[in-house]
C-alpha cells in the first residue's frame, strides 16, 4: 500500500511538470505585457524596462521558467504584481473560503445524492424512482450561475422578513469580524513564521474557527451566508451521484449473492445496506474524485454570483489582469489538490473492496 | 444437467434462432438502435426537446416579433427592463406586447431568446464536432500504434485532465482573447481528452479481434485496417459521449459568456444575456429567469437523448 502511494506520487511528477509548463506558458501567452497591464497603456518604455528588470521579465523565457520551478519547489510563490503582496499570503486569505464552499458542496451532494440514489434503486420504476431521475436530469442540465441567481432572488428578496431569509452575498454580515482562535486563547505567536501563517490559514476557515472558539453568533452568520452558495454548487454533483448510485446499486441488486442473502432470510434493509451498498459504492467514489474538478470550476461561477472572495474568483480576476504569479500559483495549487484527491480516491478502492490489490 | 434443463436450453436456443437478427436479412445497427431509442421515454422526450429547439432556431425570423438587435427607444413607448406584457393575459392593450418583457437596452427579450437558440445549438455542434474529430484521431492513433506515440499523446491528455476543465478553458480564452470563437476552441480543447481516452480504450480491445487479424492476413495496410475496420466499430461509445458532450459544451459556453469571456454583446447568446443583467436580478428577475430556462431545456434535451442512446446501444440492456 505504502509502496503504491509512493510510486503514484513519483508517477505524478511528469504530469505535475507538464501542468507547471502549461500554466507558465499560458500565463506568458496572454496578450499584452504585465507592465502595461499594471501601470497603464501609456507607460513609457524606460519605466517598463525598470518594471521588467524588477520582476525578472527581461530574462529569456526559459530562464524565467527555471527560476519559477525552482521557487515553487522551495515554496516561494513570489509577489502578486497587482497587489504587491506575497501570493502565499493571498492564498492564506482566499483558500479557506473556497475550501469551506467546496467541502460544504461535496458533503451536501453526498448526503442527499447517495440516499436519493438508494431510494430510487430500491423502488425501481415507481414514482419515487421516476421523480428522483427527473430531479437528477434537471439538476445536471441547469446552469450553476442561473440557479445561484434564482436562489438569491427567492431567499433574499421574496422571503425577506421571514425566518427563511438568507443573505445573497458576502461571507459575514457587516459589523461582524472573525477573531482567530489563537488570539481568543491568547497564544504567543511570532508573526511571519511558518507556524503563524499556518495558524492564520486554519483560523480563516470562519465556520471552523467560530466552532472551536464557541462564537455561536458568528457561526450562525457564517453558515447562513454559506447556505445558498453551497446549495448552488452541490446541485450538479448531487444529481450525478444520485444517478450513479442508482445505476450501480441496480446492477449489484441483480447479482446472485443478493438472492442468496434474501434466501437466507435477511431483511431488505440489511441486504441493501450490508450486502449491496458496499459493492455499489465503488463507481460512486470514482465519480466523486472527478466531480471535485467540476466543483472547483463551478466555484468560479458560484463565487462570482455570490460575491465571495475565494480562490476561483481571484484566479479569474488574475487571468484577466495578467497577474502572472497569482495565475501560476493558484493553478498549481488547484491542480495539485485535484491530483491528490484522485490519489486518495484510488487508495480508498482498497478499503472499499479488499479484492482490489493496489500495485 | 438433467434432461429437462437440457430440453429447456434447447428450446430457448431454438427460440433465439427465430430472432430476426440471426435469421432473415441483417439489420443495420442504426436501425435497431433507432427502434430501441424510440421505445424509451427519455430518448423520445430528448428528441422532442431538441427537435423543438432546432425548429425554433431554423424558423427564428418567422417566430420572433422583433429584430433581436433592435433597440426600441423612440420606436415604441416602452422603457428598459419592463416586465412581460401579454395582451390575452390581461396586459393593457394600449401597451406594446412583449411576451417576455424588454432587456436593459430596450430590446425584446422574447425575440432575443428565439435567436439565441441558433447561437447555442451551433455552439454545441461545432465544439463537439471539433473535439470529436481530433479526440477520435488522437485516441485511435494512440491505441493503434501504441508504444511511445501512445505514451506521448496520453500524457498530454493527462496534463489537460489535470486542470479543472472550466478553469483551463478560462485560461485559454484569456490567452486567445474573449469572444465566441475562442470560447468554443477552449471548450473543445478541454473536452478533447475524454474522446481520446474512450477511443483509445475501444481501439485497444478491437484491434485484437479476429476480423482485424483476418484483414491483416489479407494484406490490408495499417492505415486501411485502422480507418475501415477499427474506427467505425469503435464509434458506438463516442456517439453517446458526444451527445452528452453537446449538453455540457452548451453549459460551459454559457458559463464563459456569463463571465464575459464568450459571446460579446449584442450577440443574443443566452449566457451573455444572463451575465449582463445579473446585477438586475432583484429588479427584473425575468431577464435572468427566461434565458436560464432556455439553456436548461436545450441542455436537458441532449442529456436525455444521450441517456436514451446509451441504453439503446448497450447490449447488456437489450430487450
Amino acid at each position: 500500500m505504502l509502496g503504491y502511494i509512493i510510486r503514484r506520487i513519483f508517477m505524478s511528477i511528469p504530469v505535475l511538470f507538464g501542468i507547471l509548463l502549461v500554466t507558465f506558458a499560458l500565463a506568458r501567452m496572454v496578450p499584452g505585457t504585465p507592465c502595461k497591464a499594471i501601470l497603464g497603456e501609456k507607460t513609457t518604455p524606460e519605466i517598463c524596462a525598470k518594471f521588467d528588470a524588477k520582476f525578472g521579465f527581461d530574462k529569456p523565457v526559459y530562464v524565467q521558467f527555471a527560476v519559477y520551478v525552482g521557487n515553487v519547489a522551495q515554496g516561494d510563490f513570489g509577489n502578486s504584481i497587482r497587489f504587491s503582496r506575497p501570493v502565499a499570503q493571498i492564498l492564506i486569505e482566499r483558500l479557506p473560503m473556497t475550501i469551506e464552499l467546496a467541502l460544504g458542496g461535496l458533503v451536501l451532494a453526498i448526503l442527499v445524492g447517495v440516499p436519493l440514489g438508494i431510494a430510487s434503486a430500491m423502488r425501481h420504476n415507481t414514482s419515487v424512482d421516476v421523480g428522483t431521475m427527473i430531479f437528477a436530469n434537471i439538476g445536471i442540465s441547469m446552469p450553476v450561475f442561473w440557479l445561484g441567481l434564482m436562489l438569491a432572488y427567492a431567499f433574499a428578496l421574496l422571503l425577506k422578513g421571514t425566518p427563511f431569509w438568507l443573505p445573497p452575498s458576502g461571507r459575514l454580515s457587516a459589523g461582524l469580524t472573525s477573531v482567530p482562535f489563537y488570539e481568543v486563547w491568547g497564544w504567543a505567536i511570532t508573526a511571519g513564521t511558518f507556524w503563524a501563517k499556518f495558524l492564520e490559514f486554519i483560523s480563516n476557515h470562519f465556520i471552523f474557527n467560530a466552532l472551536i472558539t464557541g462564537d455561536w453568533e458568528l457561526f450562525k452568520d457564517a453558515v447562513r451566508h454559506l447556505i445558498l452558495p453551497v446549495i448552488t454548487l452541490s446541485t450538479i454533483p448531487m444529481a450525478i451521484i444520485a444517478r450513479m448510485t442508482r445505476s450501480s446499486l441496480l446492477e449489484v441488486l441483480g447479482r446472485d449473492y443478493i438472492r442468496t442473502a434474501h434466501a437466507k432470510g435477511a431483511g431488505e434493509r440489511r441486504v441493501v445496506i450490508n450486502h449491496a451498498l458496499r459493492n455499489a459504492l465503488l463507481p460512486v467514489v470514482t465519480i466523486l474524485g472527478l466531480q471535485l474538478g467540476a466543483l472547483l470550476g463551478g466555484a468560479v461561477l458560484t463565487e462570482t454570483v455570490f460575491g465571495l472572495a475565494g480562490v476561483g474568483r481571484m484566479l479569474f480576476e488574475a487571468i484577466t489582469a495578467r497577474d502572472y504569479p497569482i495565475i501560476q500559483t493558484f493553478t498549481v495549487v488547484i491542480a495539485v489538490s485535484y491530483m491528490m484527491i484522485n490519489l486518495i480516491v484510488d487508495v480508498s478502492y482498497g478499503f472499499l473492496d479488499p479484492r482490489i490489490r493496489l500495485e | 444437467m438433467s434432461i429437462t434443463t437440457l430440453k429447456r436450453t434447447a428450446a430457448a436456443f431454438a427460440e433465439s434462432q427465430d430472432d430476426e437478427q440471426l435469421l432473415g436479412s441483417p439489420t443495420a445497427l442504426w436501425k435497431t438502435t433507432l427502434g430501441r431509442l424510440l421505445r424509451r421515454k427519455t430518448g423520445v422526450i430528448g428528441l422532442i426537446f431538441i427537435g423543438t429547439m432546432m425548429s425554433i432556431a431554423v424558423a427564428a425570423p418567422l417566430l420572433a416579433p422583433y429584430d433581436p438587435m433592435q433597440v426600441l427607444i423612440g420606436i415604441e413607448d416602452v422603457k428598459k427592463r419592463t416586465a412581460p406584457c401579454i395582451h390575452i393575459l390581461g396586459c393593457d392593450g394600449a401597451k406594446p406586447q412583449h411576451i417576455l418583457g424588454t432587456d436593459g437596452n430596450v430590446r425584446d427579450l422574447f425575440s432575443r431568446i428565439i435567436y439565441g437558440a441558433r447561437v447555442s445549438l451551433s455552439i454545441g455542434f461545432t465544439t463537439v464536432g471539433f473535439a470529436v474529430t481530433f479526440g477520435v484521431m488522437l485516441g485511435a492513433i494512440a491505441g493503434f500504434w501504441g508504444g511511445w506515440v501512445d505514451n506521448l499523446i496520453m500524457r498530454i491528455m493527462d496534463v489537460i485532465l489535470g486542470f479543472p476543465s472550466l478553469l483551463l478553458a478560462i485560461a485559454i480564452v484569456a490567452v486567445l482573447g474573449p469572444g465566441l470563437r475562442n470560447a468554443l476552441l477552449a471548450i473543445a480543447i478541454v473536452t478533447l481528452p475524454a474522446y481520446a481516452r474512450v477511443m483509445r480504450a475501444s481501439v485497444l480491445s478491437i484491434k485484437e479481434l479476429d476480423y482485424v487479424a483476418a484483414s491483416r492476413a489479407l494484406g490490408a495496410s495499417r492505415l486501411r485496417i485502422l480507418l475501415v475496420r477499427v474506427v467505425p466499430n469503435a464509434m458506438t461509445p463516442i456517439v453517446v459521449l458526444s451527445t452528452l458532450g453537446i449538453a455540457s459544451a452548451i453549459l460551459d459556453a454559457a458559463g464563459l459568456s456569463f463571465l464575459g469571456l464568450g459571446a460579446q454583446p449584442p450577440t443574443p447568446e443566452w449566457g451573455t444575456m444572463l451575465g449582463s443583467e445579473r446585477n438586475q436580478v432583484f429588479n427584473a428577475p425575468h431577464l435572468v429567469f427566461f434565458p436560464g430556462i432556455a439553456i436548461m431545456i436545450t441542455v436537458l434535451g441532449f442529456n436525455l437523448l444521450g441517456d436514451g442512446l446509451r441504453d439503446a446501444l448497450d447490449p447488456r440492456l437489450n430487450d
